[in-house]
């Protein structure tokens, strides 16, 4: 690629949101919206090699933008009856649109961002549907580049915008910003989304590492505009305190053959200190909003007792286990359960432990691998090693996590060294 | 990709140990640092104090040398520094224009070593550092 096209890659990541934004509050349809900017961009590309990169590049995909807005909206009263009325009120809309587009330029509108945000978030549309749009319209990113994250072939991410668009327009929503009850219930969508492109990204085994490291610094970006667009909601602020916390251990979560290394056994040297700061920094504006028992500020208060411990027997087990039973109440997962579980065993001893997650009644739970994994790690603490053994084995079966099999495989060889059965 | 820009303001080699940017300017500054923001962009900020506060170690020959500022043979001295985080040099750069700066003035994009970037006979003499954060 050329340099040229590079930049001109670059502005239009930096642009395109604010342009689809200002032109979908005119359109009302953020599938046209998006296809004018992208006409604009293609303009740009064509244009901007030989007359060079403008001073202002975001005034000039508006000024293209604006163009063909005016354009389409001239095609689609074409269509209507001609008559005299009709013609004048083309022409009023026309101003209006233009209008509607100078105060675009002058002023960046945040307000549209906010509104587009909802919108390509909105539950009408299925989950994978409003992450790939998410990522297209608010992150920037192209079709190719959103496939490749998700290891699925270009046509297919291709259509699964085109539906999501297809679905907003037929679903006639509406394109603005909920206030009140509604604003809460269509926030959590919006975390929701932002945090499974995070999770995306951080889980990921397998695919183009690169790709998915820049999915996590995609969902941090998305994270901290939330931030600026909403800042009064403490659960934007606690998100992304759980995602600066939880990337902050990247660089220790890979040995160097490329396997895992779990938390207990990272060297926290190698921890990003400056991004735990921004963690804890936005945890307490969360907490400062009286959001701290709230679903995200609780798991990134947990995220923030490790990432305060300067050694992992340092760690505060104990408040970890008290953020643990208001996250229960919260949010009554199994997965929830479990993971308490764990941290009682490590503030009260592997018995506790092992009595917490006995207890817990959620039958679906003891299909889980992670259930028999973590119940043979207790047993093996109190040394009970052949009903440990069992436990290990049961759940190398019920995993077909490459990653996982090996990491318990390894335990299992460890175990039997000491006590062969 | 995390990159510093690193602000090179002309006459700052020269400013006195008081010298505080103009209304005006810190205006255009936090108008700037905003869209940073907003942009979701920034991950810090900070300006430098002139150099005539500062102090100047130089190393040769196993002599250490400490000189306090100005430094009159100093063509070029650093103002201040954003560290933002972006997906592109170009985005970088792009940024960095973007930057109210007066005449003559500079700003130097350089990336952030990751760890992940050096060698590994490098990563593990790294190894086992207690940041002071820890600490």
């Amino acid at each position: 690629m050329s340099d040229i096209s590079k930049t001109i890659e670059a502005v239009w990541k930096m642009e395109s949101t604010r342009l689809i934004a200002a032109i979908a509050r005119v359109t009302r349809d953020i599938g046209i919206a998006e296809e004018l900017a992208q006409d604009a961009l293609v303009t740009s590309m064509e244009l901007w090699p030989e007359e060079g990169i403008p001073t202002n590049p975001g005034a000039w995909l508006m000024t293209a933008a604006k163009r063909r807005a005016i354009d389409w909206l001239r095609r689609g009263n074409m269509l209507l009856q001609k008559h005299e009325e009709i013609a004048r009120e083309l022409e009023w809309q026309q101003q209006q649109l233009g209008d509607a587009m100078e105060r675009a330029l002058d002023q960046v509108i945040d307000d549209d961002v906010l509104r587009l945000v909802f919108t390509a978030c909105h539950p009408v549309v299925p989950m994978e549907g409003r992450i790939a749009l998410t990522l297209r319209v608010i992150g920037g990113l192209t079709t190719p580049e959103i496939a490749r994250a998700f290891l699925v072939p270009e046509k297919t991410m291709g259509q699964r915008i085109f539906r999501a668009k297809k679905t907003l327009t037929k679903a006639n929503v509406a394109f603005e910003t909920p206030s009140g009850e509604e604003l809460q219930r269509r926030m959590q969508s919006v975390l929701s989304v932002v945090y499974l492109i995070f999770n995306e990204g951080y889980t990921a085994t397998s695919g183009e590492e690169w790709m998915r490291a820049a999915l996590t610094d995609e969902a941090l970006r998305l994270g901290r505009i939330l931030v600026q667009l909403l800042p009064e909601e403490s659960e934007v602020h606690a998100l992304l305190s759980l995602m600066e916390l939880q990337s902050s251990r990247n660089a220790a979560r890979r040995g160097k053959n490329g396997e895992a290394v779990l938390l207990p056994d990272q060297d926290r040297s190698r921890w990003d200190h400056a991004q735990i700061q921004r963690g804890i920094t936005a945890l307490e504006h969360a907490q400062q909003l009286n959001g701290g028992a709230r679903f995200y500020a609780l798991q990134a208060a947990i995220a923030a007792c490790h990432a305060r411990a300067r050694t992992a027997e340092e760690t505060d087990w104990g408040r970890i286990v008290l953020l643990y039973d208001v996250l229960l109440q919260v949010n009554p997962s199994a997965i929830v359960a479990l993971n308490r579980a764990v941290a009682v065993g490590m503030a009260n001893g592997p018995a506790a432990g092992l009595e917490a997650l006995d207890a817990i009644e959620d039958a679906t739970l003891r299909n889980y691998h992670l259930f028999p994994s973590v119940r043979g790690d207790l047993l093996m603490k109190m040394g009970r090693l052949t009903e440990a053994q069992h436990e290990i084995q049961r759940a190398i079966t019920m995993t077909d996590n490459l990653r996982e099999k090996d990491l318990l495989t390894e335990r299992l060889a460890k175990m039997q060294q000491t006590a062969p059965i | 990709m995390r990159f510093m820009m690193i602000v090179i303001p002309k006459g700052y080699e020269s400013a006195a140990p008081d010298a505080t940017p103009s209304a005006e300017a810190v205006a255009k500054m936090m108008e700037y640092n905003k869209a940073l923001q907003k942009a979701g962009v920034l991950l810090g900020l900070d300006g430098l104090h002139p150099p005539s506060t500062g102090a100047r170690i130089s190393f040769s020959n196993g002599h250490v040398t400490v000189t306090d500022g100005p430094f009159p043979e100093a063509k070029e001295v650093i103002g201040g520094y954003w560290m933002i985080q972006v997906r592109s040099r170009e985005e970088a750069i792009e940024w960095a224009k973007r930057a109210p700066m007066g005449d003559n003035e500079l700003i130097e994009v350089r990336q952030v070593q990751e760890m992940s970037d050096f060698p590994e006979d490098v990563q593990k003499a790294a190894e086992g550092f207690k940041h002071p954060a820890n600490a």
